[in-house]
């Protein structure tokens, strides 16, 4: 589903956020993105969403080579992928409806279509009922759940997550990680950046730890120093 | 093909409907945005119906074009009247008035002001004049020129004044009048569209995240750009509408004043304010211009927004 193939970004101020990082994610799988900040989780999300372009090497998600893309064909793209924020990024004058049925519009999806498919995501997440709320009547797990619900809308193959329970305290984000393992055993691909490694160990989900904008060689892990593909195959528990 | 076109339909219903609501959310910014476009829209309208106004005035003015024809001061009004008849026959002469030496020295003391002194003169010092009229055909330079040459060569003729010049000037003005009007015009389309694109980048700016949003979850630039497109024609529209009632009303202020100048001169000259012509031209302009602003604006917006390789 997403393949980076000795992937190296740098930004035109000159700091090199990821430099030769490769790994592979197969179709399915739930994984953990880690890393301190500035080690390059959001760089390897919006390589993903094409919101920024890599400086080398190659980027695949679901089957395409980003770099082939054009333009027009972005959109498209992107309607292939649920994107969830740290701070969701919903839009505080459109009440919950109209903000999870943005991508469905934009899709020029017709609106007999739209009104089902909204409910049945609002459905997933907890909140139907409470379509003609405005954002900032909602407590914030609410929000982010309105976010998520937002993302799942167009029914991606993937769904990429950055720093989703950041915001929360420990209930809420287990909630929202349940809601994504729920995702994943039907058929979805997440990935989740984030830095709450206590979950990510308890999970035992694979984890790709960035360091420095690259996946450090870990031999304690099984993996020969220069085995780079052998580290980045599948190791489900 | 019937429901795609009705999907067509209520995408462009949906935005526009949702660009009506946002416009009206804001309906103070929208109100002086839309004042200040229907004065620039209302400006080169009100220019252009002067010009055209004059014109026509310029145009009853061309059927008094004629000759003032001074008899020597020996002939007597019945050989004046005499002259008239056979000046009459001529042809290209359309009409002649003979205006007496006493009729003339009465016009004098009712409308120069100097009654008075007038009084005091024991001869009446003017001639008799003819005002000879020329047809429509015989109005050309060359034929009024030979007009003057006949009519000077009769014996109790003392002058022939042929009054052409005025009229050369006057069409002179209003031709420099008509080529301001249209770089005026060109000027005024250059600053609507500068106000519109202006005006839709704010908006653009202020609602950046949403569209960064919108863009992360598939929309096209199209998609994107569709609200602004319409909130720059509605914006064009509504000031076209407003720029043609203001000159509506400026036309309706001013045809009473107009009416009694007129009437001082004797004329019956009424001023033609704009009529459905007009208002289809100042909404159409308005709206294109406003389009041509918010497209200018959003492609130039929108372009910063796209992936960037590095």
């Amino acid at each position: 589903m997403i393949r980076f193939q000795r992937v190296s970004k740098r930004y035109p101020n000159g700091r090199e956020a990821l430099s030769e990082l490769s790994f592979e994610v197969p179709a399915g799988e739930m994984l953990f993105l880690t890393g301190r900040s500035g080690a390059g989780k959001s760089t390897v999300l919006k390589l993903i969403a094409l919101l920024e372009r890599p400086s080398r090497g190659e980027v695949w998600v679901n089957g395409q080579n980003t770099a082939r893309l054009k333009a027009r064909r972005i959109p498209q793209f992107r309607r292939g992928i649920g994107v969830v924020f740290q701070d969701h990024r919903l839009l505080r004058d459109r009440p919950v409806f109209d903000n999870v049925a943005l991508p469905l519009v934009a899709a020029d999806v017709s609106f007999r279509e739209i009104d089902r498919r909204v409910r049945a995501a609002l459905d997933q997440v907890g909140l139907l009922g409470r379509e003609r709320t405005l954002p900032l009547e909602l407590s914030v797990g609410e929000q982010q759940r309105v976010g998520i619900a937002r993302a799942i809308v167009g029914k991606p193959p993937l769904l990429i997550a950055d720093e989703p329970t950041g915001n929360l305290d420990a209930a809420l984000a287990s909630e929202v990680l349940d809601l994504f393992a729920r995702f994943s055993a039907v058929g979805v691909t997440v990935m989740i950046a984030t830095h709450d490694l206590a979950w990510v160990r308890s999970s035992g989900r694979r984890e790709l730890r960035l360091e420095g904008g690259t996946l450090p060689v870990a031999p304690a892990e099984g993996a020969l120093p220069a085995d780079v593909e052998a580290l980045m195959s599948p190791a489900r528990p | 093909m019937s429901t795609r076109l009705g999907n067509w339909a209520a995408r462009h219903g949906h935005a526009f409907v949702s660009t009506l609501g946002h416009l009206s959310r804001h309906a103070l910014a929208t109100a002086l945005t839309v004042i200040a476009i229907s004065l620039a829209l209302a400006l080169p309208l009100a220019l252009g119906l002067l010009v055209n106004n004059i014109r026509s005035l310029g145009g009853t003015l061309d059927e008094s074009l004629g000759l003032s024809v001074y008899l020597k001061p020996g002939v007597t009004e019945s050989a004046a009247r005499t002259l008239a008849m056979q000046v009459r026959a001529h042809p290209g002469v359309r009409s002649v008035t003979l205006v007496s030496a006493a009729q003339g020295l009465a016009l004098l003391r009712a409308q120069s002001g100097f009654g008075a002194a007038l009084g005091s003169l024991t001869d009446n010092p003017l001639p008799n004049v003819l005002e000879v009229h020329p047809t429509p055909a015989a109005a050309t330079p060359q034929r009024l020129d030979a007009l003057r040459t006949a009519l000077a060569a009769l014996p109790p003729v003392d002058a022939v004044q042929l009054d052409r010049d005025w009229a050369l000037r006057f069409n002179a003005i209003l031709s420099v009048a008509r080529e301001a009007l249209l770089i005026s015009v060109g000027l005024i389309a250059a600053g609507v569209v500068a106000v519109i694109g202006n005006t839709i980048r704010l908006e653009i700016q202020g609602r950046w995240a949403e569209i960064e949003v919108t863009k992360l979850v598939g929309g096209s630039n199209a998609f994107v750009r569709r609200p602004f497109l319409y909130a720059g024609v509605l914006y064009g529209v509504c000031a076209g509408l407003l720029g043609f009632g203001i000159v509506l009303a400026a036309g309706i202020a001013l045809a009473r004043p107009i009416a009694a100048l007129s009437a001082a001169y004797g004329g019956h000259f009424a001023l033609q304010g704009p009529g459905l012509r007009e208002l289809g031209v100042l909404v159409g302009v308005g709206a294109v211009l406003g389009w041509l602003g918010a497209a200018v604006a959003a492609s130039r917006q929108l372009a910063r927004i796209e992936p960037r390789a590095g």
